[in-house]
This record gives C-alpha cells, structure tokens and sequence, in this order.
C-alpha cells in the first residue's frame, strides 16, 4: 500500500462515511433509536451528536414504523434523511412503510415523488444475540421492485457506498453484517464514493465461482485460500448489491469456472441463493460442469449458544467442504 | 463391498440404485461399483429395506467394507438378525445424503452427463456413451469428455501401439495388472494339461444356414450359440471341469455358467458369465451373448456376471486363429479354446472332400481331472455339434 493509506475498522469507514455525507450535504440528516446521545447501538454514529447537533443526529422513540414513515415524509419533502434501524429483525416492524410506500411511492404517484430515502441496519448472527437480532432477512428486501438492497463487507464499500445510496433518487437500504463492525484494515486517506450497482471479483480463479456477500465473504475467502492449498483455484465473487443483481457478473464468472458455490448466511428455502441458483440455470446451463451447491444457515431461529450459533452458519470447513465437492465430485 | 473377482481388493461406489427406505430383494440392482474392470451392477444378497446407505458416491473402500445396512423386512432364512448388515462393520460416514438423488429404476439408463460436458462432447463428435463419469455420482464432467477425446486422437494416430488407457473411466492400467496377477497366479499354481482335436462343422453349418434361412436378420443365430450349447451340455457328464478349486479342494459349481472372454476395445479384456446355459435355448443365448458384449464394452456388467463364471470359453475364431491353448482363470478349473472355421480337405470313407473344420483345445486343472476325462469331454462336444438340431434347447 502507499503511504496514502490510513488504518481503520469498517465501524469507523461507515462513521466517515455519514459524517461526509452531513458536511457535504445540509440535507442529509440521522435519525434512528439511540443514535445521538448513545452513539449508535453498534457505536458507529459515537460523536457526530456533539458535532453536527441534535437537528442533525435525531434520537427517536422505539417505534420503527413511525420513524422509517417520518424517513419517508422527509425524503419526500426534499431531504436526504439516512434512518438507522437497530437490527433487520426489528425492520420487520417498519415492512409497511418500506414496502408499502418506500417502495411504491414513485410508482403511485405516477413519477412525481422519488423518495430518497437510505435506510441502514445491522444484520447477521455470530454475537450471540439469539433468534431476535441475528437473521440474515437481506435476502427477502431484495424481493421487492423499487428498492436497492446494498451488502457492504470490505472497507471500501463500508466508506463509500453511503454517498452513492443518497445520490440515488430511490430508496435504498444498506445491510450491515455485525460480525463486520471491530473488522480492521489499510483504506486509502482519500477514500470516497463507490457505484452501487456491480459484483466484484474478490479473487480470480478457474474452477469455481464461491458467490457470496456481506459476512460471509471474510469466511470465504478464506476458504478460498484452504482450497488453494488443495490445489483448488476457486474464484470469490462479491454481490456488494442484492438488488439489483448484477447477473452479468455471476454469469461470466460462472461461465469461465463452470461449477459455482453460492455462500449465503440466509436460510435456503425461498432465498436469495435460491435465485442466484435460478439465474446461472437461466443463463449458464449449458457451461454448467458440475450440480450448483450452497452453503446456507441450518433452518432453524437462530441459537443463543455459542456453539450451536457457530454450528447453525456457514464456516470456512464447511464452505471448503462443499466446494471441493463441487469440483472433485467427492468428499 | 462384494468381491467382483479374484483379485479384487478395493471399489469404488459409483452410484446407489436404492435410497433408505427402499424395499429390495435378493439379485436386485442396488448399486454401481468402479473396479479395475470397469463399472459392475452390484445385486444385492439378502432381502429387506434399506435403512441406510453408509458408503457414498466416490468413495474407495474395501472389499468386505458395509456398503449399506438392510433391516429384515422380510424374514431371513437361516441366521435371521433383525438388522442384517451386507458385509462387516465399517467406517462410520458422516456425510448427509443429498436431498433428491436419481434412483429411480428407468432413469438409471440415463447418463449423468453435466451440460457443458454435453455440449463439448457434441462440438466434438464424440459418444459419451463411452465414458464413464469422475464427478459426482459418476456423472461425466467436461474434462473426461476432453481427457477421452485426447486419448481417441492419440490412439488413432499411433495405430499399432494401442495406448493402455481407456477411454471410459476403467483404468486398463489396472485391468492390466488384474489380468497379470490373475494369469501369473494361474500359471504358477494350476498344473494344466492342455488337450486338442479337430471338429467337423459342417452338419452345424448347414443346419444353421436352414434355420438362419427361415429367420430375418436380426433374429439369426451365431455358430458360437452352438459352440457355447455344446460345452454346457458336454459339461453335464464332466463336472469336474466346471466349478472351482478353492483352499485345496475342488467344488463342483451347482450351475453351468460359462464365462465368455470378451476383449475390449480400447485394450483388455473381461470374462463375464452367461448364467445356467445347459437350461437356456439358442434363442435365449444369442439375446444373452449381444446384450453381454455391449454391456462389457459400455461398462454396466452385474457383480454376479463377473464371479459366477464356472468355466470359461475363449473363442479366438475372428482373429484368424486356428487354435488357442488358454490359460485357466482361476479358481476355475478349465478353460475351452476355439479357433477359425477354415475349409480343410478331409479324408473319410475312402474319400477326400472339402469340410468346415474348427479346433476345439481344453486347459484343464490336472490337480481335479485327467487328460482321459478331458478326451471324452472334447469328443461330447465334437458329437453334439454333428447333432446341431438337438442343441435348440427348449
């Protein structure tokens, strides 16, 4: 790296991000439970009350409907508000106002009102937070038209994808993995804006495509790296966005490797790896070599132990697991 | 995991016919095993439901290993534990079945074929029939289209020095050290005796032209049916060429089963066995004899058809050659050699006329018979074929 690199955690790239986003931009304000005098549940918004005020930084009541409404409202009256929901369990509370009307206001009013709206929350399991604060629910957000669904998992995304989602005259909401928080790394000083709109190759490889996004990505590279060991050349394709998704990319991936592995924390059945599945079936049947195979969460309300937690998310042995036996045919 | 035969030491489950919960009886098809002689139907002994399979696809394990655990849905005969294991206990298997595998019976014809293997296979011209699969549950993948593909090429090129590889996914590499082991154990243990004697063809040849007169094409019968008829029926007063020497003593088979040397294409060779061919007519044996040949040469053989074989019978008569003198498959004790028909001039009766004669030899065990007992069994044979209408069977 060159000098022009500073040490950071995806905590503190996705703080430099809102903080940006409010110096550059006087309509951009926060809003959510707790995140002006604590901080943020999860820290990252610690500091910006003191800053930029509590105009600016708006602690809410613990009501999601209400405050992801008043998001809604805001951004119809031309401001660029970025609301906080604690976790994605607790968005379930706000599916009215995100489906109902996020979503389906630009079309309702036959084009008249975007609805600028940007959305985060925090999702996943691995903190032992139990079956009330750990799904992975990413997946059924990226079901509906009319919202963009962003999975940030590097650093460069966690700074730069928070000014591309306000830009975008649309809602969109931002899916941040938990795990993904105290994550520490080199990000370049001038780090900014990222597009919003493609996968990337987080490694090049011949045999296999792993496609995979958000937490799961850390774990899958590094399984990529045990497969390497085994002579296995695996390819790590990165979402970054679940909706739209940029199929071209998994396509040319897949068509080059021929065998692909999809890795997502969600559960199987009716899921975004399930139409990751159907696609490459759409598009690439026929550079198919090998059966398509996923490594999802076991289908059960996610554990408080610890090691029934671990047990029920994918893991490196198990991502390696499969992918060998995608490309050797065998254990 | 049954031996398939003498040498066999490890297999490799290629697929499962059956999945838990699958009711299955004695002589059905249950699984599809790799082994250096290609890829084996394996039948089942015991009757009963299968209650788990312990042994998945692509594995390698040894002869005698738990391949599946059958619980006794029907009543055993004589040991009757309510859970019967095929074989010994084993390795435990962890890994999960896949939720929906192919098992029904039609689509086991099918071959597992991946798409782009498919479609390589087809910008190639090549059959993938052929083949036999590396990836999972034995499907073919693209590289064994290509690998196989790369082979043809070669192997056309260098016409006379046919590389010892297949192009299925049989490792004749390995077919070829069965075969020396098999041989190098026949040749060091069993004192053959070796006997021969030439054979009038001709009242089998002209029956045969009759009979082939009155039959479309595809319904005509070979003079090798004959051949074969004529030793199982000679076999019935020589049983001591027809079982096996085992631990130092011979146990004549209950069954004539003869097993036919088939060569394969690409190199090596197999000697499957056609079941009970004393009780089968000519009709049912030409069935057998095709439907064997192809099966060999596509790899589906039955594990019962590569160990039952009692005797084996080598027929060299394409190649031009007059006699073969084999050498014994052990445990078998004989083994009968034909050579050509060729027209030779025969004096008989005061009187030298053109006849179709063959030669017919016999390898015998001299430790379970004598050249005597082997004399009458060539000249039973010699007298069936001069009786050919007697040899249909019914």
């Amino acid at each position: 790296m060159t000098a022009a690199t500073i040490k950071t955690t995806y905590r503190e790239a996705m703080r430099a991000a809102i903080r940006e986003a409010l110096v550059r931009d006087e309509r951009v304000f926060l809003m959510g439970e707790d995140v002006g005098r604590y901080g943020g549940c999860f820290a990252v918004s610690k500091g910006l009350l003191d800053e930029f005020g509590p105009e600016r930084i708006r602690d809410t009541p613990l009501s999601e409907s209400a405050f992801v409404g008043a998001g809604i409202g805001a951004a119809m009256g031309g401001a660029r508000p970025i609301v906080e929901i604690m976790t994605v369990n607790f968005s379930l509370l706000a599916l009215d106002q995100i489906v109902n009307n996020a979503a389906t206001i630009l079309h309702m009013s036959g084009g008249q009102f975007n609805i600028p709206l940007v959305i985060r929350m925090t999702t996943g399991a691995g903190r032992q937070l139990a079956a009330q604060h750990s799904h992975s629910l990413e997946g059924w957000y990226a079901h509906i038209p009319g919202i963009k669904v962003l999975t940030p998992a590097t650093l460069e995304d966690a700074r730069g994808m928070l000014w591309s989602a306000l830009e975008d005259p649309d809602p969109v909401l931002i899916f941040e993995n938990g795990l993904l928080y105290n994550m520490e790394g080199e990000l370049a000083a001038d780090a900014g804006a990222v597009d919003i709109s493609t996968a990337a190759i987080r490694r090049p490889g011949k045999q296999i495509s792993l496609i995979t996004y958000g937490g799961t990505l850390f774990k899958t590279l590094t399984a990529a790296d045990e497969l390497a060991r085994e002579g296995i050349d695996a390819e790590v394709v990165d979402l970054r966005t679940l909706r739209p998704l940029d199929t071209a990319t998994i396509i040319d991936s897949v068509a080059r490797t021929h065998r692909a592995l999809i890795i997502d924390e969600g559960w199987k059945s009716g899921s975004i790896s399930a139409e990751i599945m159907a696609r490459i079936m759409e598009n690439a049947f026929y550079d198919l070599d090998a059966p398509l195979a996923r490594v999802c969460s076991v289908e059960v309300p996610m554990p408080y132990p610890k090691h029934l937690e671990d047990a029920a998310i994918p893991q490196v042995p198990t991502i390696v697991a499969a992918a060998r036996r995608v490309v050797t045919g065998h254990d | 995991m049954p031996s398939l035969g003498a040498d066999m030491q490890f297999g490799t489950i290629v697929d499962w016919r059956v999945k838990p919960g699958d009711a299955v009886k004695r002589g059905d098809v249950v699984a599809l095993v790799e082994t250096e002689k290609g890829v084996i139907e394996v039948e089942i002994f015991e009757s009963g439901v299968v209650e788990s399979l312990v042994v998945q696809p692509g594995q390698k394990v040894a002869v005698g290993a738990t391949l599946a655990i059958l619980n006794g849905g029907a009543p055993a005969p004589v040991k009757a534990p309510d859970r019967v294991a095929i074989v010994q206990p084993t390795v435990p298997i962890a890994a999960e079945m896949p939720a929906q595998r192919d098992v029904t019976a039609p689509e086991s014809q099918r071959l597992r074929v991946s798409p782009l293997a498919r479609k390589r296979a087809e910008e190639l011209g090549f059959d993938l029939s052929s083949l036999t699969g590396s990836g999972e549950g034995g499907a073919i993948t693209v590289g064994d289209v290509e690998k196989a593909s790369a082979r043809a090429k070669t192997a056309t090129v260098s016409s006379i020095a046919a590389p010892v590889t297949a192009a299925k996914g049989l490792d004749l590499g390995a077919m070829r050290r069965v075969i020396a082991a098999a041989m190098a154990r026949s040749k060091r243990e069993i004192p053959h005796y070796y006997l021969a004697t030439t054979i009038d063809m001709r009242k089998s040849l002209e029956w045969l032209a009759t009979e082939n007169g009155k039959r479309p094409v595809t319904k005509r019968l070979l003079y090798s049916a004959l051949l074969l008829r004529a030793v199982a029926l000679a076999l019935r007063t020589t049983p001591e060429l027809n079982g096996f020497y085992i631990d130092d003593v011979f146990k004549p088979a209950e069954g004539i089963h003869i097993g036919v040397a088939i060569s394969l294409r690409q190199g090596g060779l197999i000697n499957p066995a056609i079941h009970d061919v004393d009780k089968k007519n000519l009709d049912e044996l030409m069935g057998n004899m095709l439907d064997l040949v192809n099966r060999a040469r596509t790899g589906h053989l039955r594990s019962s058809e590569l160990s039952d074989g009692t005797i084996t019978v080598t027929n060299l008569g394409e190649q031009g050659v007059e006699s073969v003198f084999g050498v014994i498959y052990p445990p078998q004790v004989a083994l009968v050699g034909f050579g050509t028909i060729t027209e030779r001039p025969i004096a008989a009766n005061g009187m030298v006329g053109v006849h179709s004669m063959i030669d017919a030899t016999l390898a015998a065990d001299h430790r379970v018979s004598d050249g005597h007992r082997g004399g009458r069994f060539l000249l039973a044979i010699e007298r069936l074929l001069q009786e050919p209408e007697k040899l249909y069977g019914n």
